[in-house]
């Protein structure tokens, strides 16, 4: 007994680094994996009110470059109406009893965002007193940035596309053709497409957009457009490098989607299942 | 010792500020970071017991970690770093370290410079690899803790000459 309490006493400073050590390999490893960070995570009311009040004074330098983008957003919009109202209206009804959109949209700001780590996550200004929890979709006017992973009272935070830990089920526009998105870590501007099947007609300059297979995503939320691409080692599946729309290194507002009928859905998959 | 103490809160807090407000956002050519952070580790005093440098270490790495969602890789780099300290001091200032009369500021300058080299470049090494946890990623780490191990010992010895006055 006297040789252990002797012992402990001897390398007492080993131990208590070696106790340490294995706590912040845990919280390493945790983090690693998707959904586990709980205790490690900036959307407390601590971290969080830091970051925004931070960012109140941050974000009136970008002010320009938003209004910019709401203009350009503005005039797509009106170009979609105008369209809409060129059909003819008469064989239009409405059905009042039910939402013929099941998407929610709910606009947040970018209190933290990150580019340069390999594991990147957003921080927004939204959290579950604005009905914001885990699994939502978030998006800008240009394109996806992320999946909402975890929510305190007042605040998000977001796994950003450029993470490896993230993957996005997407498609090329023109074919229907589906693979993951993505990220090697190297570079903000550009995210990996892989599984893309070889059959596929892959051209340079065509555009990827979300596929609606996750449902967290609605179909057809624009992503990027193919940089280059090669055969992978096996010569059956695409390796595609893909330019985003977005610019993530500056992100702003964001909007974040809640699917009304995901319950619907998933429990309809889970029968299939059965 | 109550002064002690209180500096050392002031300087967890403001290095902290600094780290996750600015320092982490200038991503110099695209991913070049200072760990300025690391300038609480190198300034506790130089005969504080060993298992509290562990334990301050451990916590400011753990802040930031929680700031910048990191998991534990900013707590882990600052606990090696803390826990080699000893040696490291035994190595860079030799005998005058043994009686444990020194303070940081009044060591020779290149003494310190070793100090503050060999500390840094431990801690960005470890913090680089745990980040990328993946040897497929060696050049990545290698090349990064290069970089930004240059660029916190340049902002640490810059630090150094600004406040220097005021400990003397």
């Amino acid at each position: 007994m006297q040789q252990i309490i002797n012992f402990l006493i001897k390398y007492k400073n080993t131990l208590l680094f070696l106790l340490l050590l294995f706590i912040s390999l845990v919280f390493t490893v945790q983090s690693h994996s998707y959904h586990k960070s709980k205790f490690i995570n900036s959307a407390n009311s601590l971290t969080g009110g830091v970051y925004n009040w931070a960012n109140d004074i941050d974000e009136y330098f970008n002010l320009k470059e938003y209004n910019d983008r709401l203009v350009e957003e503005n005039k797509y919009l009106r170009s979609r109406l105008g369209e809409l109202n060129a059909k003819n209206l008469d064989t239009i009804y409405q059905d009042t009893s039910s939402f013929d959109n099941p998407y929610q949209f709910t606009s947040a700001k970018v209190i933290r965002n990150q580019f340069s780590n390999i594991d990147n996550y957003i921080l927004v200004d939204k959290g579950e007193k604005d009905s914001i929890h885990s699994d939502l979709g978030v998006i800008t006017s240009r394109g996806i940035v992320g999946i909402v992973e975890e929510s305190s009272r007042n605040f998000s935070r977001v796994i950003s596309i450029l993470n490896t830990n993230s993957s996005i089920s997407v498609q090329l526009k023109n074919t229907n053709h589906f693979g993951s998105l993505l990220w090697n870590g190297k570079n903000p501007n550009i995210v990996q497409l892989e599984e893309v099947p070889r059959l596929a007609p892959v051209k340079k300059g065509d555009t990827i957009t979300t596929d609606g297979r996750s449902y967290i995503f609605p179909k057809g939320i624009p992503v990027g457009v193919v940089d280059n691409f090669e055969l992978d080692v096996n010569q059956s599946y695409y390796k595609i490098n893909v330019r985003l729309f977005n610019d993530m290194t500056n992100v702003g507002y964001v909007y974040i989607i809640d699917n009304q009928n995901l319950e619907e859905l998933q429990s309809l998959e889970t029968e299939n299942n059965e | 010792m109550n002064k002690l103490v209180t500096t050392n809160i002031t300087r967890f807090i403001l290095l902290v500020l600094l780290q996750v407000l600015i320092l982490s956002n200038i991503n110099f050519l695209g991913f070049i970071n200072p760990y300025l952070y690391v300038f609480f580790i190198l300034l506790l005093p130089l005969n504080l017991d060993h298992w509290k440098v562990l334990i301050y270490s451990f916590l400011i790495g753990i802040v930031i970690d929680v700031f910048q969602d990191s998991g534990g890789i900013n707590a882990a780099a600052s606990l090696v770093a803390a826990y080699f300290r000893p040696n490291i001091l035994k190595f860079a200032f030799g005998v005058s370290y043994e009686f444990q009369t020194i303070k940081f500021y009044q060591t020779p300058f290149t003494q310190r410079l070793t100090y503050i080299l060999l500390i840094v470049f431990i801690h960005h090494f470890v913090l680089f690899s745990f980040a990328y946890f993946n040897f497929t990623y060696s050049l990545e780490i290698l090349k990064n803790t290069l970089f930004s191990g240059i660029f916190t010992v340049l902002l640490i010895v810059i630090s150094m000459i600004l406040f220097r006055k005021r400990y003397r």
